[in-house]
């Protein structure tokens, strides 16, 4: 463990846990962001340079904006939602912490690996490559899968009643 | 505690922030999020194992975690559109008072 990855750990894990615990929604958002730019920081640190600027140009870039959109476009004037409620919030806590704590546990106990392994390099042109040959098949149905999700994601917003007029 | 324990250990931890959040949060939107945050937790597993396993030349936790970022992102586009679609409807994101799936 190095001082680095302490730092990106906890800077990760506070942006995360306030994205779980602030009242407004906006202010969840970019604390959510700064979670996802540390993951991304993460990726860095492991060597895996496009997955972490794949992650950033994804998540920090498309998700979180997506979602204060559509966290603007829900907004009403009626009162901030209630609290949740403390005994939901308790319950949930608990089952999240037993969770935390069997995985754990079986990370914990497992025996560590022998030797340190040299930094792997993953570099743009190798990914291509295998994008193009190897994963061509994953590829081409990934290409589908985002056009449906696209033109579905437009079709269930749409407002129909627009057109019925 | 070698270095994949301690990513192993910080994944577990994202993953059960996530969880806090989808199962307490009463806003569908945060909810979505929660669980985008679970997911990756599982991306950072496969990255760690990726540089700490046997063989980091097949790129595939390269390549399992690209795919799973798009489908994490075709994922979020159409939950926020559902999310919108039913707020229309019933003009809020609470999930306490969206209790009917009929129109």
């Amino acid at each position: 463990m190095t001082a680095s990855f302490i730092i990106l750990a906890a800077l990760t894990v506070a942006g995360t846990a306030a994205a779980m615990g602030l009242r407004n929604a906006v202010h969840c958002v970019l604390a959510l962001t700064l979670g996802f730019a540390g993951v991304a920081m993460l990726y860095l640190q492991l060597g895996a340079q496009f997955v972490g600027f794949t992650q950033i140009l994804v998540y920090v870039g498309a998700v979180a904006i997506l979602a204060v959109f559509a966290i603007m476009m829900t907004h009403n004037d009626k009162p901030m939602a209630l609290p949740d409620s403390s005994s939901a919030w308790v319950s949930g806590c608990i089952v999240a912490a037993a969770v935390f704590a069997v995985l754990a546990r079986a990370i914990v106990s497992t025996a560590p690996s022998a030797q340190a392994q040299p930094q792997p390099v993953a570099p743009v042109q190798q990914i291509g490559d295998a994008l193009m040959h190897r994963f061509v098949l994953p590829l081409e149905i990934m290409g589908l899968l985002l056009t449906a999700a696209l033109i579905g994601a437009v079709v269930i917003a749409m407002d129909r009643r627009e057109e019925m007029k | 505690m070698n270095s994949l324990q301690s990513y192993l250990l910080l994944s577990s931890l994202l993953f059960s922030i996530g969880l806090v959040g989808a199962l307490t949060r009463r806003n569908a939107i945060l909810v979505l999020i929660g669980i985008e945050l679970m997911l990756n937790a599982a991306n950072l597993n496969f990255i760690a194992f990726w540089r700490y396993g046997p063989a980091p030349q097949a790129l595939t936790g390269i390549m399992f975690a690209i795919f799973s970022i798009s489908i994490a992102a075709a994922e979020a586009a159409v939950g926020l559109s559902i999310i919108l679609a039913a707020y229309r409807h019933s003009r809020t994101t609470d999930l306490n008072q969206m209790n009917s799936l009929k129109g």
